[in-house]
């Protein structure tokens, strides 16, 4: 501690070394906190349903998507990442999932929304196994953190049979 | 006393040094701590970093700069003119041969 620079130095490794522990004792807080978050989705309508010229099926959707994700804000949130996808079993791929419709929620006041829209992204089969097909609505949802660990989980729904023919 | 100019430019004494490091140390701890609480507590991240920078920088300015403060304890060295008055303190030629000796 014998001159101006040396005690400049000293104070400046020092606290960002507490800073650094400050910001691991904020990502480890987060465990503390146990989310319950609700979810609901409907679909409201079949738009259209047809095989593509190439041979895979493709369904339009209107959906009305409500949910209730502040749980899920913690102090050490930066934002939530939400994606809904459907979710199906074919003879080819024991799992298909197909995201309808995705968003970013910035922050708590913004976690719980209820939309109604037609889907996002194209749901189209890998294939034409979509006629008489059930599937499930997946919510799922990635929490992004301002330090430390991101984390992930997901909501499955109850699920909607497509229609034996295409319209 | 010396005007403040002269001071900031000298050096600290031993005991400020000491207490120049301790009360740095102290300072940003405690800075830490109360920080992280009020952050938790209010849910917010960046009431614990701006709470934590304020500290950094108060921490900073006082205990980087040679305040006079930590000059309380300055070493008294001999005057010279003390030293030809007396001659015991001549044979201090051979002073550092007889401590070295002894070491």
């Amino acid at each position: 501690m014998h001159s101006f620079l040396y005690r400049a130095n000293a104070l400046l490794t020092f606290s960002i070394t507490i800073l650094a522990l400050m910001c691991a004792m904020a990502s480890v807080s987060d465990n503390f906190n146990s989310p319950s978050p609700t979810s609901e989705v409907q679909v409201l309508n079949i738009n259209w349903f047809q095989k593509k010229p190439d041979g895979d099926d493709e369904v339009s959707l209107t959906l009305n998507i409500s949910a209730n994700l502040q749980s899920l804000f913690t102090w050490n949130t930066k934002q939530v990442f939400v994606f809904l996808a459907a979710e199906y079993k074919t003879p080819k791929n024991a799992l298909n999932q197909v995201s309808l419709w995705d968003g970013i929620i910035p922050s708590k006041e913004h976690a719980k929304f209820g939309i109604h829209i037609t889907n996002k992204y194209r749901f189209i089969d890998q294939g034409s196994n979509l006629r008489g097909k059930d599937f499930n609505l997946t919510l799922h949802w990635h929490v992004m953190p301002k330090t430390g660990k991101m984390f992930a989980d997901k909501i499955v729904m109850s699920g909607y049979r497509l229609p034996k023919a295409y319209r | 006393m010396q005007p403040v100019g002269v001071t900031l430019t000298t050096m600290m004494d031993w005991q400020g040094q000491k207490l120049a490091e301790h009360l740095m140390q102290l300072m940003l701890v405690c800075f830490a701590v109360v920080a992280f609480i009020a952050g938790y507590v209010l849910g917010s991240f960046q009431t614990m970093f701006l709470i934590y920078t304020a500290g950094v920088v108060l921490t900073s300015l006082v205990t980087v700069p040679n305040w006079p403060f930590f000059n309380r304890h300055p070493l008294k060295w001999l005057d010279p003119s003390e030293a030809e008055k007396h001659p015991k303190p001549q044979p201090a030629n051979s002073g550092p041969k007889k401590k070295a000796s002894k070491k």
